[in-house]
């Protein structure tokens, strides 16, 4: 390499005289660590010229990477970097000490999974897991049960993470113009950048994140801002809380964080506000609405009352619920602040009026323990509305509790990204460093940010994948994954959650904390030194024993915020609400996909929606008096006009959709995602602009006479008279608990069988499980937890179009009543483990039988796929290996999977076996002991997940276990019992507590 | 050549024509029944109808082919669907099967003489429909390479099959059923093959032929033996034809599946394979009778005959039908109502009604000796009761399952091109087997024709 250079590079460190400057390069050998070699001053310079031989020196492979990508040479590398790959997973543990959570091995013992106690993140809050990793993979996640946000449960977002983590599509190496290049490159090049900011004070510097809540985060950020004063920090997410903030600004004049305790609530209003999945403390929430709804609570159930253009799963809980546009809310909510002495409008509930007057004299009733909330895509008007609604109702400080926000200053998302592209228009802006996001896909349709990003001179991205924004980015950093880095996030409530490695970064992935440090300094530190540093100087007591703990738990604990008084403003006069007319938008985030970053996890995409079953797609959701009026069949391709802008979507009749609301999921019709995403959905944002985030009016619907097949899971939603799903009312239920059971037709007896009852005595464990449809939400997350316990593969949208999906635990939806205002019922239904089991007779070589313990086993080893049993089982829980679903899965792909659990081959039967592996492992650690496992020791994948805790497991033979008293109590039953199949499954029947004032 | 009897001939019984021509002498018979697989070219007219079914053939071996390397999944099963074209296929042939040992073993019995001109044909018909059936219980396995663990063997492990299984009775039945018809079959066939052996003009051919002759010399105690040796398997054969339909409709039957827990359906099943046994026969038998100008042994009578059977199981099909509809009705059973609607009024109602035209209506023509005795009429009405036959296995099978139990588990099912293939690759099976056999084997049996020359009009007491 030579040394001396005619061409001067802006860029290099060589600039100015073209020579080398040794007490730089002196200072960047300090600066590394480990075995870093380098081959010559210019490298460890991080010249161009190097970087230039470096990509000489292997042409023909620097070349092949950039060129359009033939297939055999794609081949190739793949395999080579494949080969790489599962080397890298071998990597050994990270370096830094973390704890295990539940007892500190003395060394890893091979086949003994740990549990190590972190943090998942969804647009920035915190929810505290569990992950489970054998021999340093990571392959499960859990709530962590000490958690205050989620008190064990995960979201359906949290059970799927793992799967991003073995990604093959993640971005796996540093890219500059798209050319792959290193982090010591990057670092260079920032360092230059970073001076020529800091003499215009950072004038032209700008970050945009998403939503943050991590304390070392806003540290940094805090140094950074005043290293930079003229720099500027954007918060934005796509789907993000800026109306709950503006809501609360205007009720009280300033930034307050509103939480709900629905424990103490016995009336709920929930105004388009689906808090029992898409809040960030909906995991609480649904835990405390649970309390209140179980037959057996001792403050009685609680009745809640939603208002909402499309069915949520908040929606199907309630005991009454309305559809109504999102656009007519307001109105409602004025009409109910009129009837509770607030300046409101009574008029603007118009037909509605009479549902919103009882609703009124309900929560008065309940005064002080009752709550209204409102959801975030209602403006900031009815969130105030509500704040002051609540206050009338005397329910702040009891139902209602306000602590301060996250940020000092208000976060407003929406502004601050408009803001943002307009520096970046008159140039004022000049350098972005942008923190995951995808702005080019997502940002609205009006704003147009590619075109922004075209006229930045340096434009930086850490992201986990490659995405319509790293297209537009001079340099793209491969993010680590949350499971592979140091870091730390607040929950909704305030409570610090520790973010800890599972194992090291897979690519080379740096973390945000990494990132802005090297901004602002060089050397840099990594990012378990940043948070610890960070830490070790908040004044913690007995600092080292608290950072400990704080590994152990997951939590720092009680740093949750306090609560505080809030005093309202005068409550505006709201007048003249009148709800538009015509047909409206509504934009939600997708249940799977969220606003689009989950689009290449495969297990989200084939989970089958609430409601539609839809798998792999989304759709135009459009009541069923539209499609009337329209003609419209589901997967009928329309084309949307809003606002001048068009989308062809198909539709998907949704009963108990509001009659003129059309409802648009995000996160789907992405350009460029991996390979599991592409070319699923459509894309809403294409509609989406920034004076109608959430919903407009003004739609227009155009049959264009096109279909699209669809994949859904459930196709008929009608329980056709059949004892499968009970339900009746709280109030039925008061004056007879058996009311149910005397309805139906009794189960055969006992001895109604030719064959001995006592044929099979189970003397030891009894397994049983029972699941309450009283507290079932049907949010899917039990689904997607079986599926990673179990290393159930997904087969894709054809296979599911065939009807072959593989979930051994379904959501089955149910609809009663009228079409337009259905009431919605679910119902969880894995194996049934009959002890009449009509699959196990009919098996020719006894593939499928009984244990002494009452589970019906599949043998997969036996198995010769005759499919037999699933015909003749009358729940249709049996899943089968049509196709060979786990071909051709990457050695990184393979790691996700569960070592503890067989991965079936094709043409074998599969099915829930109660997840028999983790009663085998609670089996050897309760003999270990000499005792028997206790109750509640044992947990199934399904019951550990479930936010509501509506699925119970454990032993039948003993009668204090609580499944023992679960199946005692009067509302139990077994479903299709009349067959005589005696299941080991029961459900509660689910009851409803309507307000005896109200017709329906 | 002998004509066609004059038509509206009957005798005492009212059938039509004779059981032979008039005019036969043994010399006549043996030599025209040996031209045949002796004669140094075949008809066009064979070379044009095995290539159709070698093609075919062809087809089930890409078809199989593949569904070794992928598996069941590229055929249309799913969840609930389990068993589609597979199992409908398989109950189809084995019911196609039933004729052949039905005429052979069981009017054989009964002394009737109408088995004669078509017995070897049928014999011959059973034994490739029962291949044709038995290739779908392996293929239809999701690791058909483990088939034989269903077999009780002496097994290592200690591991036997599951005898409550209704699939495992069906490999005892169908393997039993197989065996004995093979037997049956070959055994009537040992005096018919030293008869080609004898007139063989090559010495190549008098080899082969004299092999599988099994050095039949003709001498009474040869005959004595073959007859009582014939006898005793036919009795052996003759509860067979009831039992393997029986147990194949266990299948079904045993399930809890509405649409298949029913006690009709041995019976019922019965009565349909023999149904469309007689139909494969007559669509079979017409042209070729017609093509090899044998008018004169297999005579309008054994035609009129077999219609008639077609009638009476025709009947007890269809009052199979109407059972099962009553039955969902009587019992009260809110899952039987619901099948049973579903069938006629579901998604795969056109079946449904589809199958009573098929099944109820069109036999409904035989009534007539007119229609009985047309040929092109009687081969139009077998074909719509073989289709009817696959619709009905259709509509049980598919019906039955789409919609049980579960409302939010209902399914459809749709076959695929390869489901297709398969139906159609056996039925290349089944003809190459055939065209083999009328080019090789002789066709009709030639001892037990020359006991009809000897004794046209015996009347069994």
């Amino acid at each position: 390499m030579p040394m001396n250079r005619h061409d001067h590079h802006p860029i290099s460190e060589t600039e100015d005289s073209g020579r080398i400057d040794i007490s730089r390069i002196r200072r960047r050998l300090e600066e590394m660590h480990g075995l870093n070699y380098w081959r010559s001053l210019d490298e460890i310079a991080g010249t161009p010229e190097f970087q230039d031989f470096l990509h000489r020196e292997f042409p023909s492979a620097a070349s092949e990477l950039k060129d359009e990508v033939s297939r055999r040479h794609f081949l190739k590398i793949m395999g080579a970097s494949l080969a790489l790959t599962g080397m890298a997973a071998c990597t050994r543990q990270p370096v830094e000490k973390i704890v295990p959570y539940v007892k500190q091995p003395p060394e890893l013992v091979p086949g003994k999974p740990l549990h190590y106690a972190t943090t998942a993140l969804l647009d920035g809050f915190a929810t505290g897991i569990l992950v489970t990793t054998h021999e340093g993979r990571p392959t499960k996640i859990e709530g962590n049960p000490d958690h205050p946000i989620n008190l064990g449960a995960t979201t359906a977002f949290g059970q799927a993470m793992v799967l991003d983590l073995y990604d093959p599509d993640r971005a796996q190496t540093v890219l500059n113009a798209g050319k792959p290049a290193s982090w010591e490159a990057f670092l260079s090049v920032m360092n230059l950048e970073m001076r020529a900011q800091r003499e215009k004070k950072g004038a032209g510097l700008r970050i945009l994140s998403g939503c943050v809540t991590s304390p070392v985060f806003h540290s940094q950020m805090r140094a950074l801002l005043a290293a930079f004063p003229l720099a500027k920090w954007c918060q934005r997410e796509p789907v993000g809380l800026d109306t709950v903030r503006l809501g609360a600004q205007i009720a009280f004049g300033r930034a307050v964080e509103t939480l709900y305790n629905f424990e103490k609530a016995d009336v709920i209003l929930a105004l388009d506000a689906d808090f029992l999945s898409t809040h960030p403390a909906s995991l609480r929430y649904a835990r405390q609405f649970s309390t209140r709804r179980r037959p057996d609570t001792a403050d009685g159930m609680n009745r809640l009352y939603v208002a909402e253009p499309s069915s949520s799963i908040t929606g199907a809980m309630a005991d009454h619920r309305l559809s109504l546009a999102a656009g007519g809310i307001e109105a409602l909510a004025s009409a109910l602040a009129h009837r509770l002495g607030l300046p409101g409008d009574d008029g603007g509930a118009g037909e509605h009026g009479g549902w919103i007057a009882a609703v009124a004299a309900d929560l008065k009733r309940a005064a002080g323990r009752s709550a209204v909330i409102a959801g975030k895509g209602q403006p900031a008007s009815v969130h105030a509305l509500v704040h002051w609604i609540n206050g009338a109702l005397g329910n702040a400080g009891k139902t209602v509790v306000y602590t301060n926000a996250f940020d000092s200053e208000l976060v407003n998302g929406m502004e601050s990204l408009k803001k943002l592209v307009a520096d970046i228009e008159s140039g004022s802006a000049d350098m972005l460093v942008m923190l995951g996001g995808n702005p080019v896909y997502d940002a609205p349709v009006d704003i147009d940010f590619s075109k922004a990003l075209e006229k930045l001179k340096m434009c930086v991205r850490l992201g986990v994948d490659e995405n319509e924004t790293s297209r537009f980015c001079h340099w793209h950093i491969p993010a680590a994954h949350e499971l592979e880095s140091w870091g730390d996030a607040r929950a909704f409530d305030g409570t610090v959650s520790i973010t800890q490695p599972l194992i090291e970064p897979l690519y080379g992935g740096k973390t945000p904390l990494e990132l802005i440090d090297a901004l602002l300094r060089q050397p840099t530190r990594n990012s378990y030194t940043i948070v610890r540093d960070y830490w070790s100087a908040q004044n913690l007591p007995d600092f080292e024993k608290t950072w400990r703990k704080a590994l152990s738990d997951g939590f720092i604990a009680g740093t949750a915020f306090e609560t505080i008084a809030v005093t309202s403003a005068e409550p505006a006069r709201t007048s003249n609400i009148r709800p538009g007319g015509g047909l409206e938008l509504v934009f939600r985030p997708d249940p799977s996909v969220w606003d689009g970053r989950f689009v290449n996890n495969a297990w989200l995409q084939e989970l089958p929606r609430p409601f539609t079953k839809l798998t792999w797609d989304n759709a135009a959701l459009i009541s069923p008096a539209l499609a009337q009026r329209e003609q419209l069949q589901n997967g009928d391709v329309v084309e949307l006009e809003f606002r001048g802008r068009t989308l062809r979507i198909p539709v998907w009749i949704l009963p108990g959709q509001a009659e003129n609301s059309v409802t648009l999921h995000l996160g789907y019709g992405r350009q460029k995602t991996g390979r599991v995403g592409t070319g699923t959905g459509f894309n809403a944002y294409a509609l989406r602009t920034s004076d109608a985030l959430w919903f407009g009016s003004g739609l227009q619907i155009r049959k264009t006479g096109e279909t699209y097949p669809f994949s859904t899971t459930q196709r008929h939603f009608n329980v056709e008279g059949r004892d499968i799903i009970r339900e009746g009312t709280w109030q039925e239920f008061q004056s007879d608990p058996h009311f149910m059971s005397a309805r139906t037709e009794p189960e055969p007896g006992r001895d109604d069988t030719l064959y001995s009852p006592d044929e099979f005595k189970y003397t030891g464990y009894k397994w049983g499980m029972s699941i309450d449809l009283n507290t079932c939400i049907g949010c899917n997350t039990c689904a997607i937890a079986c599926q990673a316990e179990n290393n159930i593969p997904t087969v894709g949208k054809d296979q599911v179009a065939r009807g072959r999906e593989m979930h051994w635990i379904r959501v089955d939806a149910y609809y009663r009543g009228g079409l337009d205002d259905p009431e919605i019922s679910h119902q969880p239904v894995p194996c049934m483990h009959c002890e009449n089991a009509p699959c196990e007779v009919v098996c020719p070589v006894g593939a499928t039988v009984h244990d002494d313990e009452g589970l019906n086993m599949q043998v997969y080893n036996r198995c010769i796929g005759t499919r037999y049993c699933s015909n003749n089982c009358p729940y249709k829980v049996r899943r089968f290996n049509f196709l060979e679903f786990n071909a051709g899965m990457t050695s990184v792909q393979k790691m996700v999977k569960n070592p503890d659990v067989t991965v079936r081959s094709r043409g074998v039967m599969e099915k829930c076996t109660y997840c028999t592996q983790r009663i085998n492992a609670a089996r050897i650690t309760a003999e270990k002991e000499d005792r028997k496992i206790r109750d509640g020791e044992l947990v199934t994948a399904c019951q550990a997940a479930c936010p509501a805790e509506a699925i119970v497991f454990g032993d039948l033979n003993d009668p204090a276990s609580r499944v023992s008293k679960l199946r005692a109590q009067p509302l139990s039953y077994g479903m299709l019992g009349e067959l005589n199949t005696r299941p080991r499954t029961s459900y509660l029947g689910k009851l409803r507590n309507p307000n005896p004032e109200m017709k329906s | 050549m002998i004509g066609d009897p004059p038509p509206g001939k009957s005798d005492q019984h009212g059938n039509p024509g004779e059981l032979i021509a008039p005019g036969q002498t043994y010399a006549g018979i043996t030599g025209r029944i040996t031209s045949i697989p002796l004669a140094k070219q075949p008809p066009r007219a064979w070379y044009f109808g095995f290539a159709i079914g070698f093609a075919l053939l062809m087809m089930l071996f890409l078809a199989v082919t593949w569904l070794l390397v992928k598996g069941v999944g590229i055929w249309g099963i799913n969840m609930p669907v389990a068993w589609g074209f597979a199992i409908v296929n398989f109950v189809w042939w084995i019911g196609i099967g039933h004729a052949g040992t039905f005429i052979s073993a069981i009017l054989l019995l009964l002394f009737q003489q109408w088995r004669t001109g078509i017995n070897r044909f049928t014999e011959a018909m059973t034994l490739f429909a029962v291949a044709c059936a038995g290739i779908f219980p392996l293929l239809h396995l999701g690791r058909p390479w483990v088939f034989w663990w269903i077999l009780p063997y002496p097994d290592t492990m200690g591991l036997w099959p599951q005898f409550r299984s209704p699939l495992v009775w069906d490999v005892f039945a169908v393997s039993t059923y197989f065996t004995v018809s093979l037997l049956f079959w070959y055994l009537g066939l040992l005096p018919d093959l030293a008869s080609v052996r004898d007139m063989a003009e090559t010495p190549l051919k008098r080899k082969i032929y004299g092999f599988f002759a099994l050095g039949w010399r003709g001498s009474a105690a040869h005959w004595q033996r073959h007859q009582s040796a014939y006898l005793l398997l036919a009795g052996l054969a003759a509860p067979l034809v009831l039992s393997v339909h029986s147990v194949v409709s266990f299948d079904f039957s045993v399930a809890i599946v509405p649409g298949w827990h029913s006690t009709i359906f041995p019976p019922y099943f019965v009565a349909g394979a023999i149904f469309s046994g007689f139909a494969m026969v007559l669509n079979i038998i017409i042209p070729i009778r017609k093509l090899y100008r044998l008018e004169g042994f297999i005579t309008t009578r054994y035609l009129n005959n077999m219609a008639n059977i077609m009638l009476v199981t025709g009947e007890m099909v269809a009052y199979g039908y109407l059972i099962e509809a009553f039955m969902a009705w009587y019992s009260g059973d809110k899952f039987e109502e619901y099948m049973m609607h579903n069938r006629a009024f579901g998604p795969y109602g056109w079946v449904f009604w589809g199958l009573m035209v098929l099944n109820v209506a069109v036999p409904q023509l035989l009534w007539s000796r007119r229609v009985r005795t047309n040929t092109v009429l009687l081969f139009l009405v077998a074909f719509a009761i073989n289709i009817g036959m696959w619709v009905e296995r259709f509509v049980i099978v598919i019906t039955s399952l789409q919609r049980d139990f579960m409302p939010s588990a209902w399914g459809m099912y749709t076959p695929t091109a390869w489901d297709w293939a398969t139906l159609a690759g056996t039925v290349g099976l089944f003809l190459t087997l055939l065209f083999l056999f009328i080019r090789f084997v002789p066709m009709i049996s030639i001892s037990e024709t020359r006991e009809l020359v000897a004794e046209p009009k015996k009347i069994p007491a």
